[in-house]
């Protein structure tokens, strides 16, 4: 797939910024570490939840558990054309009753994988809520699944596509928005 | 990736598509212990498991990782079936066509039968073991089993002792094996090694103390008599386990740390003794979880094949 950047919409002090903020509301909102946990969907949302558990840390004095869960076994679109997946390491290392959940991921778009995920912790236990902190909502749901934590909003065409590069993905922190070429399909 | 729409033998994967299937299967063991031992991908696909040959532990391994998948199955088996009555397996495979199921689990004891079921057929094909050919499944479980305990194959010492001739487990492991880069020595009775055996790069051992010294794996087999047309290849099943049984002693020629392995049944007594069957040696029913873990595996990659033209 074929990507033009059209500009960049953070650089990597805003995303430190943006997570130290979101860090601060979840603990507001969630009144505190008790029963929280943070579970990141592959691969860029278990980062993402890594740093904003330490940054939780340092501001509480206790770091939240986190999790992981890979939702390609759970997609509506699984045998549909798309490259045949690698599967990564869903690890919730504690059990997810009374557990007030926090879903962590890069970019929201349609909601499905939202969705997927949802379906992915659902097998694991009846948490006592779920919520979704996302870094970007690029907008152009598909499902009725809103985020409660946002890093950065963003208005976006269908034909454009938001990376979310991490130093823990062997790349610069950016967040960058492209246009995608006509024939290309792929997820944001 | 995985270039393969029907999984019928060993030799047409490449190394990647075997590796393929481990790293899946890898993934795919955790399901089991969750607490909904259930993924929802294969919803609304249907699997038709074609019997035609006895199997518990296949069959049963087969029809627990369709229900972890989410699939729907159907059983046939060859005592119920309509092959009793006379029809010919076209004629069976043509009617099991009809009602278009999305995969077809075939064990047969003719060797080649689920290759001939894969031209005549859209769903994709498994095969669960035919005649004295391949039992493609095993080795991946074997090997998955394997590589759990013992790390990558590459430069392991695996010792296959038993009935090498009629046993379909050892020519699917042997090339397994060989293909991930393990050594592969081979023992049992002359009447039950395959003359030119070694052209599979494989050496066969004079003795079976020879065949176990400083090996890694010993993978054992069972007398496949069903399979051996009435010949005596061999005088009684006490001089069997005298001359190749594993016991402690034989397996102490091996390395301090290597594992015994069965593809089941295990005859006690005759391929090893019950104490080293039932020791911390022995990982048989490591390999029967394994076993579900694969199938899975070899079941959602074999999913997304496109359709025949």
């Amino acid at each position: 797939m074929a990507l033009t950047e059209i500009r960049e919409l953070m650089d990597g002090a805003a995303i430190a910024r943006v997570l130290r903020r979101m860090a601060h509301e979840i603990i507001e909102r969630e009144q505190g570490t008790d029963d929280l946990v943070l579970v990141g969907i592959y691969s860029g949302g278990v980062y993402l939840a890594g740093r904003l558990a330490k940054h939780i840390g340092e501001i509480e004095g206790r770091e939240p558990p986190r999790g992981a869960v890979d939702i390609t076994l759970y997609r509506d679109d699984l045998f549909e054309g798309l490259p045949r997946p690698v599967i990564g390491k869903t690890e919730l290392p504690f059990r997810l009753a009374h557990k007030k959940v926090v879903l962590v991921d890069d970019v929201c778009f349609t909601g499905r994988t939202v969705r997927a995920a949802l379906d992915a912790l659902n097998d694991y236990g009846r948490p006592h809520r779920v919520r979704l902190a996302v870094l970007v909502d690029r907008g152009l749901r598909e499902l009725p699944i809103q985020p409660d934590y946002v890093g950065l909003r963003v208005e976006t065409d269908v034909d454009q596509s938001v990376k979310v590069r991490l130093v823990e993905k062997g790349e610069q922190d950016r967040v960058v928005l492209f246009r995608k070429e006509p024939d290309a399909r792929g997820e944001g | 990736m995985f270039s393969q729409r029907h999984l019928l033998d060993i030799e047409s994967l490449s190394r990647e598509d075997i590796v393929t299937v481990l790293d899946l299967a890898e993934r795919f063991r955790e399901i089991s212990e969750r607490p909904i031992k259930k993924v929802p991908t294969l919803r609304g696909k249907t699997v038709v498991n074609l019997f035609m040959e006895p199997s518990t532990r296949t069959r049963s391994s087969f029809e627990v990782a369709e229900k972890r998948m989410s699939a729907d199955s159907l059983n046939f088996s060859a005592s119920g079936s309509a092959t009793k009555k006379g029809e010919t397996l076209l004629d069976t495979v043509r009617n099991l066509q009809a009602m278009a199921p999305d995969f077809i689990v075939i064990r047969h004891a003719y060797a080649g039968a689920p290759h001939f079921i894969a031209r005549h057929v859209d769903a994709a094909v498994i095969n669960a073991g035919d005649g004295a050919h391949a039992h493609p499944t095993q080795a991946l479980l074997d090997c998955a089993t394997i590589r759990e305990h013992k790390g990558p194959l590459d430069g392991l010492e695996i010792a296959i002792v038993g009935d090498i001739a009629h046993s379909r487990v050892a020519r699917s492991d042997i090339f397994a094996f060989t293909k991930l880069g393990a050594n592969v020595r081979l023992s049992g009775p002359r009447t039950m090694i395959p003359r030119h055996v070694e052209a599979l790069g494989v050496r066969v051992e004079p003795t079976v103390e020879a065949a176990l010294e400083g090996a890694d794996v010993v993978m054992t087999l069972r007398i496949q008599a069903e399979r051996q047309g009435g010949l005596c290849l061999f005088p009684s099943t006490r001089e069997y386990a005298r001359t190749f049984g594993i016991n402690h002693q034989r397996l102490a020629l091996a390395k301090p740390d290597a594992i015994v392995m069965h593809p089941g049944p295990i005859n006690r007594g005759v391929e090893m003794t019950p104490e080293v069957a039932d020791s911390e040696r022995s990982v048989i029913l490591s390999q029967v979880t394994h076993g579900v873990a694969v199938r899975m595996a070899v079941l959602f990659l074999l999913a997304g094949s496109p359709p025949v033209e």
